[in-house]
């Protein structure tokens, strides 16, 4: 199969970006939304093209998906070890390239409705275009070096579209604050990706993964404080996964990260980038799986558990929309993580890591969805609060049906999507582990009941007066919500396990029926908890917070991970280490350079007089420095 | 004999017939439309130019004094497209100034002949075709840079220009003499078979070497250099700091590693002496300079310096990254002589002081000038950190690390004078900033070649393998 097209997809949304950042000022806003619109839907066309091709028209071989790799070398450091550049075709990639255009394409339409009459109205399409180039560019990387330039790349355009609204000190601090915590996990990434490099001569994807190569089989040859050098690499990677996955204790950045225009977070903080980190696992997953036994995979299955956890009781707290859903995200990556974590590798075993990847395909249509959907209200309404909503069914029809359908989805109801890729991943734990099979089964009720908190909050409860009456959104913004709607509710029909599994070899799925009815139930049971409670005005939600005390505040208070951050970096790390080193650094280092600098400056002011402007003193010059040479090289350094 | 062979003189002969049909054009073109001489030079030459890529036989003629290969024609080609830049960038101040007295033939003629004697110097395969080269190349730039007898400044410049260059290829000649009665021969294939480091042969060579060191503006031989930029006009200056420099310092470094190879103990010593005391020279006094020119003068005298780096390799990487540093040199150096002609034309003003604020009335001409600037000074990612960076690592693979610890310092040096031309343009306020002007297409175009290859080169880099490739058989 030739695949040297697919170049295309990532270069023609940096041409766009390009396009749009050089000419920020001569294009009009109304034409600039067109040329974003148009090029994504070029690339989203290939992308569909390309997953076309590689699933239906050309064959397996021995019932395995074939992997294609086009590439030149970029930089060489030696024989074996060096940087490429390509691109590198196999089902997860495919996936990923058709969530990465769907979502970016829907909200790239829907930007056009919802950005209108913003000043930055085409910086806004050229950033965009900037992060679906990055995220393209991530999905495609064919060796570890690259995906970690993607990977920086996809950070700095989440930094600038968090920052979007540069005016508004918030809004920078959050931008600032999800790089500067993404970066540090970077640094584990990168440290990983170098050991990795020293120990296996090779940052290619496909060499790394065969696991009958040398880099599997011979993980053990060398060892550091317990565990093999390569076990660390692969925990300090998924660090850097867990850093753009917003996975505990990375996670701070996520909810502040809200603070950037509603489609970003639903493009960027919710279905493309934040799920990297799931992706950068799956990617390496037969190193995952083989390098001592699954050790580190079962870090990953705990991680991904306790943030799943962790994250949905917050949400139940939070009264802004929007942080309510980013909570909700981290929530549902966790579980991906936790699919990841508990996956086998061949055949049915590897059903973990279908069903995280299946997840992760149904939750950006759903989570996208709701994002948008919010997005929808919160333009009706201008306010994020929940305090300011309500009733809001009767003036936003499509808005109201569009998140109903999204939240059955996430809240694992049948025949939505989440409910197919959920019930995979509840059998996967089941299967490996009842510990985190239990904390899924409580997260799924957990989940279904802080979605249906916000949904009756913002469309039933109260009858809300409205200084402006709330209307439906136009139709650029609506369409984005019923496709994406639709999308939610067949996209769980797909038979996942026929075109991505671990071993890339077709397996057969069915439905666990005493496990799935287990998570239905629990599911509708947080629902109607929640119909008790928000579905009329009353005091009952209240009175229960009320009996939780002190648990309910430091819920809602994220659980003081900030406070502690900010003491670790305030009081500990500023005054007790950056402060006396800053000193030395003025005081010691900048004073001697200084020094250095004033002398230079005194010494040319010296030799002034050197040039005096006569020519006789030139020709002295020239003829003296030429007998000078002759005596010193004549007489005095004859070696 | 077979006249295919003179083939391989074919940019030498291009270049001849142009000169030729310049001067037939001068006779008979209508007085009314004497303008069009300008536009009938740049495109003769642009023709040229682009005839110049096709490839060339290696090969000799006239019994060993001419010869060429790979790289002789590809560094003619280097030297070809800095003219043709020098060309556009001078075209309107040629219209302008020149043409009212009637003069702009003879400055085509003047410059072309200069060139071509730069060709037959890097072809020279005797010190007799070579001396002929170096003084065809010297002499018209001397009458060029009195070009504006108007100005006292100017003649000022040619004079000292020439009294100069006459001392310089006087002790070079002396130099050659030297060697020939060492070695009994002038050709160079001859030369390299039987000299050895003898008290005589090291005196000559280092007359001979001097008498270079001049046209490459080395410490102690490069107090003209400032005066005659100074007072030269611009587009002089630049070539005399772009295209002269680099043709000496090609040729100097064939030789080196040909005929001077027995010597190599000697110059390497030599290099290390001159590399140092270049690029301190040539920086301090660059630091408290004023004037554009002269700031640039010093500046290119630092740059040679830094040449010498390369040269300390003495190999195939030595060479390849010489002639790569030379082209990205005459890009950025261009460019930056070519925002100067373009404001002084526009202006008269020629002083540092001038420049504050010219961001925010001349933004274009800024970022060029800080492109040029920032590539002269070796930022990434600019062609120039690459030329800098590949200099050193040829230097360091030698084993010359206090020398390359001593460029690094030089390079933080340059890069404070540099930034201060920067800070000036986009950090200072005046009320008396140069006002918006736009520049003539000529103009515009010899700066957007300039900025292409200070980008280009910093990103496309076959084509230092090409090089490498080239350097192989010297």
């Amino acid at each position: 199969m030739n695949i040297s097209y697919t170049i295309l997809i990532p270069l023609i949304p940096l041409a766009v970006f390009l396009l749009l950042g050089i000419f920020n000022q001569k294009i009009k806003p109304s034409i600039s939304g067109y040329i974003g619109v148009l090029g994504l839907l070029a690339s989203t066309i290939l992308s569909f093209y390309t997953a076309y091709q590689y699933f239906f028209i050309h064959e397996k071989v021995d019932g395995v998906y074939q992997t294609f790799v086009e590439k030149t070398v970029w930089m060489n450091f030696t024989e074996t070890l060096h940087i490429d550049m390509g691109v590198l075709i196999d089902p997860i990639s495919i996936m990923m390239l058709l969530v990465v255009s769907v979502v970016s394409l829907m909200v790239h339409i829907y930007s056009r409705g919802y950005m209108k009459d913003d000043e930055g109205y085409t910086r806004f399409f050229a950033f965009l275009s900037l992060f679906t180039f990055s995220m393209y560019g991530l999905v495609l990387a064919t060796n570890l070096f690259q995906i970690y330039i993607f990977w920086e790349l996809v950070g700095v355009s989440s930094y600038l579209l968090i920052g979007y609204y540069y005016t508004k000190p918030s809004a920078v601090a959050a931008a600032k604050k999800a790089f500067i915590v993404t970066r540090f996990a970077d640094l584990g990434f990168l440290i990983g990706i170098l050991i990795i490099g020293y120990y296996t001569g090779t940052f290619d994807f496909e060499t790394l993964n065969n696991p009958e190569g040398s880099a599997i089989l011979n993980w053990a040859s060398t060892s550091f404080m317990g565990l093999s050098a390569i076990t660390w690499a692969l925990i300090l990677i998924f660090i850097g996964g867990a850093g753009k996955s917003a996975m505990l204790p990375f996670h701070i950045w996520l909810p502040d990260a809200m603070e950037g225009p509603t489609p970003v977070s639903a493009l960027i903080h919710a279905a493309t980038m934040v799920v990297a980190g799931v992706y950068l696992v799956a990617r390496l997953f037969p190193m995952y799986y083989f390098v001592e036994d699954g050790f580190v995979l079962n870090i990953v299955a705990f991680v991904g558990a306790i943030s799943s956890l962790f994250a949905a009781i917050i949400a139940i707290t939070q009264t802004d929309i929007k942080r309510v859903l980013a909570f909700s995200t981290m929530s549902q990556i966790g579980y991906m993580m936790l699919a990841l974590g508990v996956s086998g590798y061949d055949g049915h075993e590897g059903v973990g890591y279908m069903a995280s990847m299946f997840h992760l395909f149904t939750h950006a249509m759903f989570k996208a969805l709701l994002f948008l959907a919010a997005g929808s209200v919160i333009h009706a309404v201008h306010s994020n609060y929940l305090k300011d909503m309500g009733g809001l069914r009767k003036y936003m029809p499509i808005t109201n049906i569009t998140f109903l359908i999204a939240a059955l989805a996430i809240a694992g109801m049948p025949p939505f999507a989440g409910f197919f890729s959920k019930d995979e991943i509840l059998v996967a734990a089941y299967e490996h582990n009842k510990l985190i099979y239990y904390i899924g089964v409580f997260v799924a009720g957990l989940t279904a009941f802080y979605m249906f908190r916000i949904y009756f909050g913002i469309f039933w409860g109260k009858d809300t007066q409205y200084e402006h009456k709330p209307k439906e959104s136009p139709l650029s913004m609506t369409f984005p919500l019923m496709f994406l709607a639709l999308l939610s509710v067949v996209g769980g029909f797909i038979p996942f396990s026929e075109f991505i599994t671990a071993d890339k070899a077709s397996f057969e799925v069915h439905l666990n029926y005493p496990l799935a009815a287990i998570a239905v139930g629990v599911g509708l049971a947080g629902i109607i908890l929640a119909w008790i409670f928000y579905k009329k005005e009353n005091n009952l939600a209240n009175k229960f917070a009320n009996a939780f005390g002190p648990f309910y505040k430091w819920a809602s208070d994220k659980f003081y991970f900030d406070e502690i951050y900010l003491f670790i970096t305030k009081k500990i790390l500023f005054k007790r280490v950056s402060a006396p080193i800053a000193w030395f650094d003025k005081k010691v280092i900048d004073a001697t350079m200084e020094g250095i600098g004033n002398k230079t400056v005194l010494a040319s002011e010296k030799i002034k007089g050197m040039q005096s402007g006569k020519v006789q003193d030139y020709a002295f010059a020239f003829i003296s420095g030429v007998v000078v040479l002759a005596i010193i090289f004549i007489y005095l350094w004859t070696n | 004999m077979n006249f295919d062979s003179f083939l391989l003189m074919r940019q030498e002969i291009l270049l001849l017939v142009i000169i030729l049909l310049l001067v037939v054009a001068e006779i008979f073109m209508p007085h009314r439309k004497k303008n069009s001489i300008v536009h009938l030079a740049i495109f003769l030459f642009g023709i040229h130019t682009i005839v110049g890529f096709f490839a060339i036989d290696e090969g000799s003629l006239f019994g060993g004094m001419f010869r060429t290969d790979g790289l002789i024609h590809f560094f003619k080609n280097v030297l070809n497209i800095g003219v043709f830049i020098v060309l556009l960038q001078s075209a309107d101040w040629i219209q302008e100034k020149i043409m009212q007295h009637n003069r702009g033939t003879e400055f085509f003629i003047l410059l072309f002949s200069s060139l071509l004697g730069m060709y037959f110097m890097i072809s020279a395969g005797d010190f007799l075709m070579f001396y002929l080269g170096l003084e065809l190349s010297t002499l018209p730039i001397a009458a060029l840079a009195a070009f504006e007898t108007t100005k006292r400044k100017s003649s000022e410049s040619g004079i000292k220009l020439l009294l100069s260059a006459a001392l310089a290829s006087g002790v070079s000649l002396f130099g050659i003499s030297m060697l020939y009665a060492t070695t009994g021969s002038i050709y160079f294939n001859d030369i390299i078979e039987v000299i050895t480091a003898t008290n005589l042969s090291i005196l000559g060579f280092i007359l001979f070497f001097a008498g270079l060191a001049f046209k490459i503006s080395l410490v102690p031989f490069h107090f003209w250099t400032a005066d005659v930029y100074e007072g030269a006009p611009i587009s002089i200056a630049s070539y005399l700091s772009v295209i002269s420099k680099g043709a000496a310092a090609f040729i100097l470094l064939i030789l080196l590693f040909t005929i001077f190879k027995p010597l190599m103990h000697i110059w390497e010593n030599l290099m290390y002496v001159i590399a140092i005391a270049t690029m301190f020279i040539g920086n301090l006094f660059a630091l408290r300079q004023q004037n554009m020119k002269r700031f640039l003068a010093f500046s290119s005298i630092a740059q040679a310096g830094f040449i010498l780096l390369g040269f300390m390799a003495g190999n195939q990487l030595g060479v390849a990254t010489v002639v790569y540093f030379i082209l990205v040199y005459v890009f950025s150096n261009l460019a930056a002589f070519g925002v100067v002609q373009a404001i002084s034309l526009q202006t008269g003003k020629e002083s540092m002081n001038d420049y504050e604020g010219l961001y925010r009335t001349n933004p274009k001409l800024s970022m060029i000038m800080m492109l040029a600037l920032f590539s002269l000074a070796g930022i990434p990612p600019v062609a120039g950190f690459f030329g800098k960076f590949f200099l050193f690592v040829a230097a360091a693979s030698e084993g010359y690390y206090l020398l390359v610890f001593i460029a690094v310092v030089n390079v933080t040096i340059s890069l404070y004078y540099y930034l201060l031309v920067v800070r000036a343009m986009f950090l200072r306020k005046s009320d008396q900033a140069i006002p918006f002007f736009k520049n003539k297409l000529y103009m515009r175009l010899g700066l957007i070649i300039t900025v292409l290859g200070i980008l280009i080169l910093g990103i496309y880099s076959p084509l230092y393998d090409y090089i490498f490739e080239l350097s192989s058989n010297l």
